[in-house]
């Protein structure tokens, strides 16, 4: 039982890990290397928040999502924007965004040292033990996962039963036939773009509160993100969701009955058994 | 006739003030140069241990007017690049300063990986190499190949066999049963510190009732503590690196894990860990230690806060800045720029330093600290292969 | 033989035997921006015989190279060098095999992502099987190769590189490639089996860059996973190939070279901001040349014969 509730956590870990990332790629079509310094610029933006100005990690969400919002909403404009328009090709634009953003992580790593220096970087919040079932587990977690649920939750439910998140959608599924229908793809597309960087800053802010960070760290997440976002299939954010917690307890279940060492090379033969078994990923739909 | 008179006279004027100018100039330099990580997996570890003491060490110097030279005083033009923790760009850095930035010593590199990627081209342009964050087992083989490299951080099985003799002699004073729980992070330090232990804790009698490795990078580690709790072991050793340290630390917390040993190896000694931990990092056992009794730790400690505004860790960070002592005090005794004499003086004598006397035997400090342990908001060193000052153990407090 | 071919072999061969004189003339510090370049040669050149033809864009260098690396140093004390080197390139060859049946199915993203995971997978493999056989993680290769022996394996393995790829170019599987490319609906049409043409360019690309981590093991003295596993080697490879050009055989070669300087006067002139200045170097590499630097010469050649653009 406690090992369902732990591959939980972790699930909800995960997927505030890549959500934004699935949004970014689904939508906007970017694949976004850059990932997860957004996710480290927020985590080191709350530690600041938190110990400089003693404000809550929750409270600090305040600020740092409209930032990450307007940064993301930003970088999409003016750098991403160009390579859109130039590219000839889904497959040139996936090549040409890989490229950019890489070099978008780098230049995101030297800003961060500089502001922040190269130190590892954490605090303590909530890191006290929460009861359920009679099992303990930090209230910390417990609290990024309802973080996690609220915005997968919100998420879908934008999705599915508004106009706007279906105009999102509908991008996500086909940008021409999107376009032909009077939906203006490019801003739809930066709003996507902008929302996913708003959503991995908050994953940042949460996870700061338990895990230790420094300016080098995101190419852990990005990978980690760039995994799920695949195995869920990358036009639909449910994908990316149940993607997350079959990894969580996928993961914990072999940590758990088998060796912790082999934990990451679980989660890669799943990843490839998925995707010879089912290559659209979970959610994902056929290319036509 | 008058002209070239005059011409003869400019220009022997123009050639002695040139000649008086260039022996008068003792605006001389030493440039000294800086290889480590700023990015990458081991930009976090070095932020803390190495270029902060580069910093202290510099500024230090060049305030009393800097290295005392037979020809007079140099002061230290510093020259820092950043190898992403990459063994290429290390090679490729050390290259460039010797042969475009010409410089005179090069600082040693950060971690065992970097610093044994390196000695090879040191060992080419005769520059010393004082490694103080490099741990082997294979220090005899590797001084013998690098006449230039010198050990001062210690070998790996003396950090694990001091863990068994801290455990055993709290089992030999009642404090600890026999049961160990033991986990390491997969990467070389963390798999080398458990297959140098596994065997040695069987020797002095105790049974390993949970052995497992876990992944670099794992953001979660609930499982393994979980397991290591079910168990119920009498102590708990983790050789773990920074990120995971933190991580295991707060789990055990979170899930009551009790043990009167709770040893977590690599960045224990940070400062961070006792800001995140307060009070609950009472009795939590690592890897290194302080003497912070003596004197001449003291200063370097204050020091240290003052000029470069945070405080030092409690292992390696004393180390570096020994070496660099070294390096310096090296210089000074021979005199000159001389790399190859600097070397052999490295060799043959001993030298006084934050961390105490120092003497390197075939190139191998071997008086090192192995253990500390945090008591009352301090790191204390508890346990080590000869430096004096050792303080008791605590049993470690119920969380 | 034509004329042209004539004078394209004599010009390569003369500039091999420049590039072979390094070593006597240039000073240590140019011997390894050479052993740099040579190396990044011979793996962006193998990694784009690949992917130019195919369009995949693989991240998994660093895995073949880690791999590669890793034979050589746990190997060491039981077999000799060469042998070692021979040895690393079956263990590329047969994982880029069973990686390339298994997944060249799956189609574009899906592919790259993989593998880029690759690397980190086969790193925690490594990992794991050392610290289950209690075998130490840091492994010594502590044999003596001299920076000009490394450079002039690593310019014979690029020569090799050019020779392989070239032969390619003449043959069937060139042939194949060819149409492929030109529409793969057709050449599947045609009888041509795309996946085995493209699993056997996996291996070619697997094994060269096996054989460049096995050859290099010696200067690195010590490898361990976090150093031999670096999925920044990847991005780099990917990086100088693209700038290059990955459609011709000589492409990034015209990728590498720059490149490799560029990043040098960066870390000369702005040894603070080093991080920093790659990444903007990169973007304007994107924004700037995105046909790479043969899309640059050639523009420029069928300007000067056709007189525009």
């Amino acid at each position: 039982m406690d090992v369902l509730i732990i591959g939980l956590l972790l699930g909800g870990i995960y997927a505030l890990m890549a959500m934004g990332l699935q949004l970014q790629y689904g939508v906007a079509r970017i694949m976004n290397l850059a990932n997860g310094e957004i996710l480290v610029a927020a985590a080191l933006s709350t530690f600041w928040f938190y110990t400089a100005l003693h404000v809550s990690p929750f409270l600090a969400l305040l600020a740092i999502v409209p930032a990450a919002f307007g940064l993301n909403w930003a970088i999409y404009r003016y750098l991403m924007l160009p390579l859109v328009r130039r590219a000839r090709s889904q497959g040139h634009l996936e090549v040409d965004s890989i490229l950019a953003t890489f070099g978008l992580s780098f230049i995101s790593v030297g800003v961060l040292l500089a502001v922040f220096g190269g130190h590892y970087l954490n605090y303590s919040y909530l890191a006290v033990p929460f009861r359920i079932f009679g099992e303990n587990y930090g209230l910390n977690r417990v609290a990024a996962f309802l973080g996690a649920s609220a915005i997968c939750a919100g998420l879908y439910v934008w999705l599915v039963r508004t106009r706007p998140g279906l105009t999102l959608r509908a991008i996500a599924v086909n940008p021409q036939a999107a376009g032909l229908v009077g939906i203006d793809v490019v801003k739809v597309s930066a709003f996507g773009f902008a929302l996913g960087g708003a959503v991995t800053a908050t994953g940042g802010a949460l996870l700061s509160m338990f895990l230790t960070f420094d300016a080098s760290i995101g190419v852990i997440f990005t990978l980690k993100a760039l995994v799920i976002v695949i195995l869920g299939g990358v036009s639909d954010v449910r994908g990316a969701i149940a993607a997350s917690f079959i990894l969580g307890l996928t993961e914990t279940l072999v940590a758990t009955f088998v060796d912790p060492g082999l934990t990451i090379a679980a989660a890669y033969v799943l990843f490839l058994a998925i995707l010879l078994l089912r290559p659209q990923g979970l959610f994902g739909r056929r290319p036509a | 006739m008058k002209k070239r008179g005059l011409l003869t006279v400019a220009t022997l004027a123009c050639a002695a003030s040139l000649i008086l100018s260039g022996a008068g100039n003792a605006q001389q330099v030493m440039k000294i140069g800086a290889v480590a990580p700023k990015t990458g997996p081991l930009g976090g570890g070095a932020a803390v241990t190495h270029w902060p003491n580069v910093q202290l060490w510099v500024q230090q110097v060049n305030a009393r007017g800097g290295l005392k030279l037979k020809s007079g005083q140099v002061k230290i033009e510093i020259i820092e690049y950043d190898d992403q923790t990459s063994p290429g760009e290390t090679i490729k850095a050390v290259e460039r300063l010797a042969t475009q930035d010409k410089a005179d010593f090069i600082l040693q590199p950060y971690s065992t990986g970097l610093n044994l990627a390196a000695a090879p081209t040191y060992a080419k342009y005769d520059y010393p190499q004082v490694a103080t964050t490099a741990i082997s087992d294979q220090i005899p083989a590797l001084a013998q190949r690098y006449p230039g490299l010198f050990f001062v951080l210690g070998d790996t099985t003396s950090y694990a066999r001091s863990v068994a003799d801290i455990l055993k002699k709290m089992r030999d004073e009642g404090k600890l049963g026999t049961k160990v729980a033991m986990v390491n992070v997969a990467d070389a330090f963390g798999i080398e510190l458990a297959n140098a232990a596994r065997p040695i804790f069987k020797e002095r009698g105790f049974e390993l009732v949970y052995d497992r490795s876990y992944p670099l990078g794992t953001q979660d580690l609930a499982p393994v503590v979980k397991a290591a709790k079910a168990a119920n072991p009498d102590a708990f050793v983790a050789w773990s690196y920074p990120i995971d340290t933190f991580i295991l630390t707060e789990q055990a917390k979170i899930e009551g894990l009790n043990v009167k040993a709770f040893y977590v190896a690599v960045a224990s000694a940070f400062p961070a860990f006792a800001e995140k931990f307060g009070k609950s990092a009472e009795g939590i056992l690592g890897a290194g230690g302080i003497n912070h009794d003596a004197a001449e730790t003291q200063a370097y400690v204050k020091a240290h806060r003052e000029i470069t505004g945070k405080a030092p860790d409690n292992w390696a960070s004393i180390v570096t800045y020994a070496g660099f002592q070294i390096l310096e005090q090296a210089i000074e005794a021979v005199g000159t720029k001389d790399r190859k004499a600097v070397t052999e003086y490295i060799r043959n004598n001993a030298f006084n330093t934050a961390m105490g006397p120092i003497k390197f035997e075939k190139q191998n400090n071997e008086k090192f600290w192995t253990v500390g342990q945090w008591q009352n908001g301090v790191f204390y060193g508890v346990a080590s292969t000869g430096r004096p000052g050792a303080k008791p153990i605590v049993a470690k407090p119920s969380w | 033989m034509t004329a042209a071919e004539r004078t394209n072999l004599g010009l390569a061969g003369l500039a091999l035997l420049a590039a072979a004189l390094l070593p006597v003339v240039g000073s240590g510090y140019w011997l390894s921006i050479g052993i740099s370049i040579a190396m990044y040669t011979v793996l962006a050149t193998s990694w784009a015989l690949f992917s130019g033809p195919t369009n995949y864009i693989s991240l998994a260098t660093a895995a073949f190279f880690g791999l590669g690396m890793y034979t050589v140093a746990g190997g060491i004390n039981l077999l000799p060098f060469p042998v070692l080197v021979a040895l690393a390139a079956l263990a590329g060859a047969v994982l880029a095999g069973v990686v390339g049946l298994a997944t060249l199915r799956i189609s574009g993203v899906y592919f790259v992502i993989f593998t880029l995971g690759l690397a980190e997978l086969v790193r925690q493999l490594v990992a794991w099987g050392q610290h289950v056989m209690g075998a130490s993680s840091g492994l010594f290769v502590l044999i003596n190769v001299s920076d000009r022996m490394l450079y002039w394996m690593l310019l014979a393995l690029a020569v090799l590189v050019y020779l392989v790829g070239w032969w390619i170019g003449r043959s069937r599987l060139g042939f194949a490639l060819r149409i492929i490319g030109n529409d793969e609906v057709v050449a599947v049409h045609a009888g041509i089996n795309t996946a085995r043409a493209k699993v056997a360019l996996f291996v070619i690309a697997g094994a060269f860059a096996a054989l460049t981590g096995a050859v290099m093991a010696p200067r690195y003295n010590y490898v361990e996973p976090t150093l031999a596993f670096n999925p920044f080697l990847s991005f780099q490879v990917v990086i100088m190939a693209l700038l290059g050009g990955a459609h011709r055989l000589w492409g990034p070669l015209l990728g590498v070279i720059p490149l490799t300087f560029l990043l040098e006067a960066i870390s000369r002139s702005f040894p603070r901001q080093q991080i920093l200045l790659l990444g903007v170097a990169f973007l304007l590499i994107v924004y700037f040349v995105p046909a790479g630097v043969v899309g640059l010469v050639e523009g420029a050649f069928r300007r000067r014969k056709f007189g525009h653009a």
